[in-house]
């Protein structure tokens, strides 16, 4: 007891210790954070598209709006806010209407409609756009999938249908400039003498029409695609990089310290083994031990992932594979040294058995350095299954920091400047890193008090 | 024991090392590789039989047809010796022997720029680039650390020596690669210096090609060397503090020797066999991190043949590709032992 108590005091002096400390409080915290708040549902999605849909594409972090003398869209989710239903004769007509005040001088990036639909035979949907200048367009009329009996159709309509471009490109009157090679969010948007945004207030009216029976809209959302979402912005698949990088946060602690603990505990037992026993057991020992440190990590992970599996507690596995071999290395000699002690040698005469040895006398002299060990190897391990997802041989069921880089490197965010996709992750990996290294120094420091100087 | 035993002894492991290296490279891929031969093997035939007018002519159905094209796809595999398991001791001794004298096959899908599809005139054409660009890097990465190293260790607490401590603990958190992503961004989108791409445009036969490959090599170089100095300045730092500790420049000391010709022949010189070791094994863990290195930038070295090689699952490229980085990883850890044992008598009784 009042030997870490002694530790502690030591490790509370060094302010680098404290540092780490402090960091790895933060990560924890950010990990506790992510698991309450965002469920681990929509985290697995994170690889699926359809999950994704109602998300920006590419867009920055809400905040840096703050630093930009024009804001830029915010990414805007309009719920129905109107729902009429009338009839004339058996023609039924329910509508959904949403208004929104645009007042920024951008386009949006784009925009989406939403919708389940409950109905039977096959209804009309049309969309129509009032804007604040007084002028309607048609944007889309498209006829629901026949069903003959009661059904409920998800469904989504986007700015990028080649119909609504084609309807939008018929107002050519209206513009004063060619529109013909315009995207339908900068039509709509558009002041009619040049392209710029026109801001106001604009309504966007949907109509389902259906014969015979009444149809309804069970959900309709109308989602304009902003520039900035969030607080960490979103990538080129629209997926939102908070959840991603938040979510990462859990994972890369967990790889780095069941690896570190996994490799320390393994890589001691094996070096006080080899050490203690001495002679053909040491050897024979020490020369496998030789053969794996010799063995060139990197592509052997690689082909491992590629050939076994890239489960994520599969690659913790191989990790602590090549990760033990040089604290076995250190355990050796320093057995070595504790087991001509006195005390180690009366143990061994009075009859005491090996492992009782091994576990009661020598393993307990190396722990304050098993400890430096486990937190010096946590950064290692974390930038190792890095770089094997950046490869893209990570676990797609549990996206680490490192895939997210993957993916970035892949849509070629760095060339493009993207920078919110690059940086975040890069940030992340390394700061996780120095915490376990200033703790790691800090251990070193008092196990080693040669170090001081 | 002696020197020469000491050698012999480091060989031989390192050998078996080569040997478990490749034989648990072959155990991995060896059925995958298997499957992946007969499919093309069957492939082959059936194109060659129906290729073939007359032949399919001689045949009444198709059940005849097929009955023959399956024993000459059971003739061909079994000529290849297919119908025995990868395991199979003659053939796992035959296909380690070819591997060691550098016949690795035909690639899949890969080739060279010259066209061919011999695993060994790929990696042949790629290997120089990945030499150029990691040997150019470790080499200024270490007169750097070196010069740095001496003199932050000559002194010792000063602002110098604090920033080159803080530079490479820093440094060796971030991944190269991720700094490598930055570099792009900053130097190809921001400031459009140099290209996001390091693979030249024109056709290696151009007489410019060299000087395209230079000029495109300049991104991936700075960011190896920004990320690699710190550590080493550190490394040299470390071991010029413990020698001027010691006995023998207390005595220079005493002397009157000045303090900096003690730090640049008598210090430095003490450090030297480290340093030595230390490069020889750096060397070789750059051409290790050369996968991902080179992935980021597109450097069409050897690097980018593995990253290439995997997404394709080019198993011939794999195995080559594994030997060869195995066997140079050796060789320089190999190199490193012997320099050590021959400037350190200590080490060779291990």
């Amino acid at each position: 007891m009042s030997f870490s108590k002694e530790i502690w005091r030591e490790f509370s002096k060094n302010k680098i210790g404290l540092a780490g400390i402090g960091i790895l409080v933060i990560l924890f915290a950010m990990s506790a954070v992510a698991a309450l708040t965002i469920p681990i549902e929509s985290f697995k999605e994170w690889n699926d598209p359809a999950s994704w849909l109602t998300f920006p594409k590419s867009a920055l972090p809400a905040w840096v709006n703050y630093f930009l003398p024009e804001k830029m869209p915010e990414h805007m989710i309009l719920e129905n806010t109107q729902a009429i239903s009338q009839n004339v004769g058996n023609v039924f007509l329910t509508s959904s209407i949403f208004g929104v005040d645009y007042n920024y001088n951008q386009f949006p990036s784009d925009f989406i409609y939403e919708y389940t639909a409950k109905y039977t035979g096959s209804p009309l949907l049309q969309i129509w756009v009032t804007r604040p200048d007084g002028k309607e367009f048609e944007l889309i009329s498209i006829s629901l999938p026949q069903s003959k009996t009661m059904t409920s159709y998800h469904g989504f309509i986007f700015s990028t249908d080649d119909s609504m471009i084609k309807n939008l490109r018929k107002n050519h009157d209206s513009f004063m400039f060619p529109i013909e090679s315009l995207l339908a969010q900068n039509i709509v948007f558009s002041k009619t003498e040049q392209n710029n945004v026109l801001i106001g207030h604009y309504f966007f009216k949907v109509n389902l029409y259906n014969v015979n029976s009444k149809s309804s809209l069970e959900t309709s959302k109308f989602i304009l695609g902003g520039k900035v979402y969030g607080f960490m912005g979103t990538d080129e698949l629209r997926r939102n990089l908070t959840v991603g990088l938040l979510w990462g946060t859990p994972l890369a602690l967990f790889i780095g310290i069941t690896v570190a603990i996994g490799s320390v505990v393994i890589g001691l037992i094996y070096g006080v083994f080899a050490g203690y026993k001495g002679k053909k057991t040491d050897e024979s020992l020490m020369r496998l031990n030789d053969v794996i440190y010799a063995m060139p990590a990197l592509p052997l992970l690689i082909i491992l992932a590629v050939t076994i599996g890239n489960s994520i507690f599969l690659i913790v596995g191989f990790l602590v594979l090549f990760g033990w071999v040089g604290i076995a290395k250190v355990s050796r000699s320093m057995a070595l040294q504790i087991k001509t002690l006195q005390y180690v040698e009366a143990a061994k005469i009075m009859g005491q058995k090996d492992y009782k040895i091994i576990f009661k006398h020598i393993i307990p002299q190396l722990l304050p350095y098993a400890f430096a060990s486990i937190a010096i190897s946590v950064p290692a391990a974390i930038t190792t299954e890095a770089g094997l997802s950046f490869l893209g041989l990570g676990d797609p069921t549990f996206p680490t920091w490192g895939q997210i880089l993957h993916d970035a490197n892949t849509y070629g965010a760095a060339a493009r400047g993207l920078w919110w996709w690059i940086l975040p992750p890069g940030i992340m990996i390394a700061v996780t890193g120095l915490a376990f290294v200033f703790i790691g120094h800090a251990m070193d420091v008092i196990v080693n008090p040669r170090l001081k100087q | 024991m002696s020197f020469s035993r000491f050698i012999l002894k480091r060989a031989v492991t390192m050998f078996g090392v080569l040997m478990a290296t490749l034989l648990i490279t072959i155990a991995l891929v060896g059925s995958n590789m298997d499957a992946i031969l007969k499919q093309s093997v069957a492939l082959d035939v059936r194109q060659q039989v129906t290729d073939n007018k007359h032949l399919v002519a001689t045949f009444k159905n198709p059940q005849d047809l097929d009955a023959f094209v399956e024993r000459q796809i059971k003739q061909r595999t079994d000529a290849l010796g297919l119908d025995k398991p990868w395991y199979y001791p003659p053939r796992l001794g035959l296909s380690m022997y070819k591997i060691l004298t550098l016949d690795f096959g035909h690639a899949k899908f890969l080739t060279s720029a010259t066209g061919s599809s011999d695993v060994k005139d790929i990696i042949l054409e790629k290997m120089p680039r990945t030499i150029l660009l990691f040997t150019t890097a470790t080499l200024i990465i270490s007169l750097i650390g070196i010069f740095l190293g001496a003199l932050s260790g000559s002194k010792i607490n000063s602002m110098l020596d604090k920033m080159t401590s803080t530079f490479a603990i820093i440094s060796s958190s971030f991944p190269v690669w991720w700094i490598g992503m930055l570099m792009i961004f900053v130097f190809a989108f921001v400031y459009q210096i140099f290209p996001a791409r390091a693979t030249p445009l024109i056709p290696v036969t151009d007489p410019r090609y060299i000087g395209a490959l230079l000029y495109h090599m300049t991104l991936p170089l700075i960011t190896l060397v920004l990320i690699g100095f710190g550590s080493w300045a550190y490394l040299v730092r470390n071991f010029i503090v413990g020698i001027m500790q010691e006995d023998f420049v207390t005595a220079k000391r005493a002397a009157g020797v000045s303090e900096k010709k003690i730090i640049y022949t008598h210090a430095l010189k003490n450090a030297a066999p480290p340093i030595v070791t230390v490069l020889a094994l750096s060397l070789s863990g750059s051409l290790g991190g050369a996968i991902i290195t080179e992935a980021v930038f597109d450097w069409p070295g050897m690097g980018r043949l593995y990253y290439d090689a995997i997404n394709v699952l080019d198993l011939p490229v794999i195995i080559g590709e594994t030997y060869i980085l195995t066997a140079f990883f050796l060789v320089s850890i190999f190199l490193a032992d012997v320099l050590y044992g021959y400037f350190d008598p200590r080490v060779r009784k291990g």
